[in-house]
């Protein structure tokens, strides 16, 4: 029996020819990344192991995204802690606030990841770089400790589901779309423990803006990773941002899969998770009337310049919906300024969004837009938990940007072809 | 290794967003976490919560975020195990990296209710009922993970060795 990528990529980082399914093995680590909620853990548990200094200073990144700008005292202590640890232990892939961004859109960019990578993180959508066929997953406080040690982390070798995508996904279906129609299709635990494989010929239509929405959500299936092939499009993102060498690793043909799902991307819809959880979705067609109060658009999952090309695409010339607060937020500086530069920017504020610094802020209810008792929010994030963004009485529905920014207009969740192809106020019609 | 305590019982999917709200993620004081546990699914559960107590819940208990302030709140505020039907994997690691007695027993959550008195014995993998007067058998704790859990952790687990 054959290896799926992922147990290759490991078996390589073990020293192992082979590993099987349920195996549990020791991995180097190419890449440990924390935070500004969970480094301050790590940094306790790191000080009691002794070490003086962390495994290599190149292979350790941290980035204060979740509370910066310091939303508050404590914050700033957290942040000053985590700061002076990065000094102290000359870590060269600290990025200050000004340098900085929501970490998962910030690693790729920085090329700190590349095909073939074993990277662990504490944060759950660390899974992200799975879209550069890297093994990439989230851990907690202690494993970041533990690696930032010794440079290694223990595993047990995941299984795996294989979704087969075929056909060309319609004009207003991304990434998004894709991933939360999986989510809904096998639920918030479908995946448990184990590798979800992207392949097929419909890949070839998905940008990698889409791919890396697709990888950062397969936590919300519970997965441990998600991968996707190296194909073209990941070696000329690869070569555009990074030096690095890397290794491709392919699944064999023999490789097992627990289930194989065959998925037609022109048949996915765009599509809604509803209160509170991301697998309780919806498309499009199915969503009734629901006015908001809110709509956010960016975060690790959709801050990308793609996803600020189309919000921008649709608001542009046009105004807000009366009444509602739409918060836009890019995910790195790099971004924004691209943003800036292709005039979208000034489309967003003119047509009445505010624009924010990079921050994970709002997504998890930790300020930049908090919500309010009974207050309803449309958001590109991840999760829509009871209080993910606020009141535990508020509600959050997750969609694409193209759903967020026609439902801007409008005040109430809608469809991007209603706004763009038939004009405002003809929703019934598709 | 035995503990005993009354259940608090909750449903699937329990998420770390509820067990401790971001909100409060800007200090890693366990005390003051275990002051928010489970505080937007249960608003009464810090003022109840006694020593000893025990959590069974559903299948995929702590999905969502990576917070190991998410165990770490549920182990300060007093709880002694959480059994669930499956838990999420990162809280799975977590729960084990810092010392927080968890076990996989959905017959156990199936038949137990909240309220419900109920001993466990983790060298045995040994459930007791005692309101209801029945036991359940999920897996023993090997050797290691008890100590790891008398020592409080990985970390102090390791720096014992």
């Amino acid at each position: 029996m054959g290896m799926t990528m992922t147990q290759k990529i490991l078996a390589a980082h073990a020293g192992l020819d082979r590993v099987k399914a349920g195996q549990l093995i020791m991995v180097n680590i190419d890449l440990v990344l924390g935070n500004d909620v969970t480094t301050p853990v790590a940094i306790q548990e790191f000080s009691k192991i002794g070490k003086a200094k962390v495994f290599d200073k190149e292979k350790v990144a941290i980035v204060p995204d979740h509370f910066t700008p310091n939303k508050d005292i404590k914050a700033a202590q957290q942040c000053k802690l985590i700061r002076e640890f990065a000094l102290d232990q000359e870590i060269e892939h600290y990025f200050e606030v000004g340098e900085m961004g929501i970490e998962h859109a910030l690693i790729p960019e920085q090329g700190l990841v590349v095909p073939g990578d074993v990277v662990i993180g504490a944060d759950s959508h660390t899974c992200t770089y799975g879209a550069l066929g890297a093994f990439s997953t989230g851990v907690g406080s202690t494993d970041m400790a533990c690696a930032m040690a010794a440079g290694q982390c223990w595993f047990r070798v995941p299984g795996a589901i294989k979704f087969v995508l075929n056909g060309k996904p319609g004009k207003w279906v991304s990434g998004k779309d894709i991933i939360l129609h999986i989510i809904g299709k096998i639920g918030v635990d479908g995946a448990l423990y184990r590798s979800m494989e992207f392949d097929g010929d419909g890949l070839k239509y998905l940008s990698m803006d889409s791919r890396f929405t697709m990888a950062n959500m397969v936590i919300e299936a519970g997965a441990k990773n998600g991968i996707f092939p190296v194909d073209e499009q990941i070696i000329a993102y690869v070569k555009n941002h990074s030096n690095k060498e890397f290794t491709v690793f392919k699944s064999d043909k023999d490789a097992e899969y627990e289930e194989i799902y065959n998925i037609n991307l022109n048949e996915i819809r765009p599509t809604v998770a509803f209160p509170h959880l991301p697998e309780n979705t919806r498309t499009i067609d199915e969503v009734g009337s629901v006015a908001l109060d809110q709509v956010v658009i960016g975060s690790c999952t959709n801050g990308r310049i793609e996803d600020l090309r189309v919000a921008a695409g649709i608001l542009k010339g046009k105004k807000v919906h009366k009444g509602l607060r739409v918060i836009v937020f890019p995910a790195t500086q790099k971004i924004y300024l691209k943003a800036l530069r292709e005039g979208l920017i000034e489309a967003l504020v003119e047509a009445g969004a505010v624009v924010s610094t990079p921050t994970c802020g709002p997504c998890l209810g930790g300020h930049m837009g908090i919500l309010a008792k009974g207050e309803k929010a449309l958001a590109t994030t991840n999760r829509n938990f009871v209080g993910r963004m606020g009141h535990p009485e508020s509600e959050v529905y997750l969609a694409s940007p193209a759903v967020a920014a026609a439902s801007a207009l409008t005040g109430r969740i809608t469809n991007p072809e209603d706004i763009v192809e038939e004009g405002v106020g003809n929703a019934s019609k598709r | 290794m035995q503990v005993k305590g009354n259940v608090f019982k909750y449903g699937d999917n329990v998420d770390t967003d509820v067990i401790i709200p971001a909100r409060y993620l800007n200090t890693s004081d366990a005390a003051v976490l275990a002051e928010h546990c489970m505080e937007d699914i249960d608003i009464n559960f810090t003022d109840r919560v006694k020593k000893g107590d025990i959590i069974v819940a559903g299948k995929n208990f702590g999905c969502g975020s990576s917070r190991e302030h998410a165990p770490l709140a549920i182990k300060t505020a007093g709880i002694s195990v959480v059994i669930a039907s499956t838990f999420a994997r990162i809280f799975y690691r977590n729960a084990i990296n810092i010392g927080l007695p968890i076990l996989e027993c959905p017959e156990a959550v199936a038949d137990i209710d909240d309220g419900d008195q109920v001993e466990v014995d983790f060298t045995a993998g040994r459930i007791t009922n005692i309101t209801k007067g029945r036991t359940y058998q999920a897996q023993p704790f090997p050797e290691f993970m008890q100590a790891l859990i008398s020592a409080g952790g990985l970390v102090n687990y390791l720096s014992k060795q």
